[in-house]
């Protein structure tokens, strides 16, 4: 049956709005849906039901009064562990992290607070972000509501588990080569990576801070707009967020696809691509060329490289980023002979195998004698790929592949193989080194009835031509995304 | 060909305790990630300006207006271990005899 839950966020301010129902009971309904099936999908890392409740009901007397309701305000969501939050634990999926409790909010959930929005909790994700399928996390795998033995990507896994099962309305990810748009495509919704420095990274707990973004996830596109224009904008404790305003992302959303450039990237349909992946996809453009856009295929000739250049970068910026838990200020403290000591056992006992692989290869990276061999060529290579963009950019409007080469795999099947699980992001990572706005919008299922995504890109800022986009294609496909899990619910 | 690592070298240099299979694990893995990584030398030549950040700002500096900021306390709140407000940790130094 669909509940409340089950609703948009834009169709659940509306009904909040009118009185057609409470705010206590929106988050009565999300809080059910968790009861009911989080304890199969792990979704969640941290409940806070009762800071929901009482909020809820502080808003409900608010708009009592008849006054004005912010888009947000009400909408039950959940935040990504890796997102700092005052006086609610953040673990990062990371043992080392297991009893923190921040004394700040990050900046993307002081203004959703501040609007009136509902924390459901702090969603499962990959250890420091580190991962494609959640399986990296020190508290156990997320299970995709789609099929509960495949897992959901990664590495913002507990928050698209969230969204795809209803257990929230919408929730925040991070995005460091994919995090946000490779869990939507896995489980069905919408995944949005904005520009590099459009929402503020305060209290993102940094990975690597040149690539990090926070991004959302929605059940639909509009709801991605009405998320972006409540959290993104310049904070002066980001110094790398944007001082440009945000734009009116929900103005120009409706205007449909006529005349819209859209080139499609040749090479990402070859190899290694599932076919009922490239399938769906490619008749997803065919689609967008009926509506009236304008479809041409482009390259991005260095895209090739893009993998070894990001895993180089991020793990070179990870090493440094990581080196803060030393066990001194915070987190888990192992026992050692002097401080030494201590911070070698904290280190080598807290952090998981994905965490320390990616340590290590970042301080090789970086060491003396090979810098210039590796992490200096991998920051040319990222030059490269913004030329490739600006080439490309100036003869379309946006960029179609497909968001993962292939639809939810087995929990296990690649978690042996590092390699294996870093091409999951291959279609992905080149928007994170350019640090423009891309989407992953549901195109489709597989043989096997598992979600396909379709993602979008855009040049620097123009967050509003992906909606448009997306949105239309949304609308003329009009996918069922009930997961077979909510069968029985 | 995988790239060869003195991977005890490099756990020192991370400040990371690894056990024996850990370091046989990652000397392999690490071996054949780099050995793809390595691709990032077949282009871009000495003409090619690195790209640092998306955001090539430097030196951004907020108004200078005295914030609150977090409290003595908060800021402890995570300590492992404290004593009179300070974080207290082993010994950091050899003493006399």
């Amino acid at each position: 049956m669909t509940e409340l839950c089950d609703r948009t966020g834009t169709d659940l301010g509306a009904g909040l709005a009118s009185g057609e129902f409470t705010a206590v009971a929106l988050a009565e309904s999300s809080l059910a849906r968790v009861k009911a099936v989080d304890e199969r999908v792990g979704a969640f890392l941290t409940e806070t039901p009762q800071v929901a409740l009482e909020r809820a009901a502080e808003l409900d007397v608010y708009l009592s009064t008849g006054a004005p309701k912010p888009d947000v305000a009400g909408i039950p969501i959940a935040l990504k562990d890796v997102l700092t939050t005052n006086g609610i634990r953040t673990t990062c999926g990371s043992k080392i992290l297991e009893t923190y409790v921040p004394p700040y909010d990050c900046t993307a959930w002081t203004r959703l607070s501040g609007a009136g929005s509902v924390l459901i909790g702090k969603t499962n994700c990959d250890e420091f972000a580190m991962g494609s399928s959640n399986e990296n996390s020190a508290y156990g795998p997320v299970h995709n509501p789609w099929d509960l033995d495949t897992v959901p990507g990664g590495s913002s896994g507990g928050s698209a588990a969230a969204v795809a099962a209803g257990e929230v309305v919408w929730a925040l990810g991070t995005d460091t080569g994919g995090s946000v748009r490779q869990p939507a495509a896995l489980t069905g919704v919408v995944g949005l990576k904005p520009t590099y420095g459009r929402i503020s990274r305060y209290g993102l707990i940094a990975f690597a801070s040149s690539l990090d973004t926070v991004g959302t996830f929605t059940r639909s596109v509009r709801d991605a707009a009405v998320l972006l224009v409540a959290i993104a904008g310049r904070d002066h404790r980001d110094a790398t967020s944007l001082a440009d305003e945000p734009g009116d992302y929900l103005a120009g959303i409706d205007r449909g696809v006529k005349g819209l450039r859209v080139g499609v990237i040749a090479d990402a349909f070859g190899e290694g691509v599932q076919p009922d992946v490239a399938a769906s996809v490619r008749a997803a453009v065919d689609r967008l060329a009926a509506l009236g856009a304008e479809v041409s295929e482009v390259d991005l000739p260095h895209a090739e490289y893009a993998l070894s250049a990001y895993y180089l970068i991020a793990p070179s910026e990870a090493s440094s980023n990581l080196a803060r838990y030393d066990g001194v200020r915070y987190g888990l403290r192992e026992d050692g002979d002097d401080s030494i000591a201590m911070m070698f056992a904290t280190r080598g006992a807290g952090f998981g195998p994905e965490v320390k692989r990616r340590i290590m290869l970042g301080t090789y990276a970086l060491s003396a004698g090979y810098y210039e061999a590796y992490y200096g060529q991998a920051q040319k290579v990222r030059t490269l790929i913004i030329q490739d963009y600006a080439a490309a950019f100036a003869g379309v409007d946006v960029l179609v592949s497909p968001t993962s080469p292939t639809t939810a795999f087995r929990i296990g099947e690649k978690a042996g193989d590092p390699m294996a699980m870093y091409l999951n992001d291959i279609f992905t990572i080149p928007a994170n080194l350019a640090g423009v706005p891309a989407i992953s919008v549901p195109c489709g299922l597989d043989a096997n009835g598992l979600p396909i995504g379709l993602q979008l890109t855009a040049p620097a800022l123009q967050e509003a031509t992906l909606f448009r986009a997306a949105h239309a294609l949304e609308s003329d496909l009009g996918l069922d995304l009930r997961p077979p899990l909510l069968a029985g619910v | 060909m995988p790239v060869e690592i003195d991977i005890d070298h490099v756990a020192l240099l991370a400040r990371l305790d690894l056990t024996a299979d850990e370091r046989a694990e990652l000397k392999a893995q690490l071996g054949a990630i780099l050995e793809h990584a390595a691709k990032v030398g077949e282009v871009a030549a000495d003409d090619v300006v690195p790209t640092t950040s998306p955001n090539p700002a430097v030196n951004v500096l907020r108004d200078d207006v005295p914030e609150p900021s977090i409290t003595h306390d908060a800021a402890m709140q995570n300590a492992p271990a404290q004593a009179g407000g300070r974080f207290m940790v082993p010994k950091i130094a050899e003493t006399g005899s």
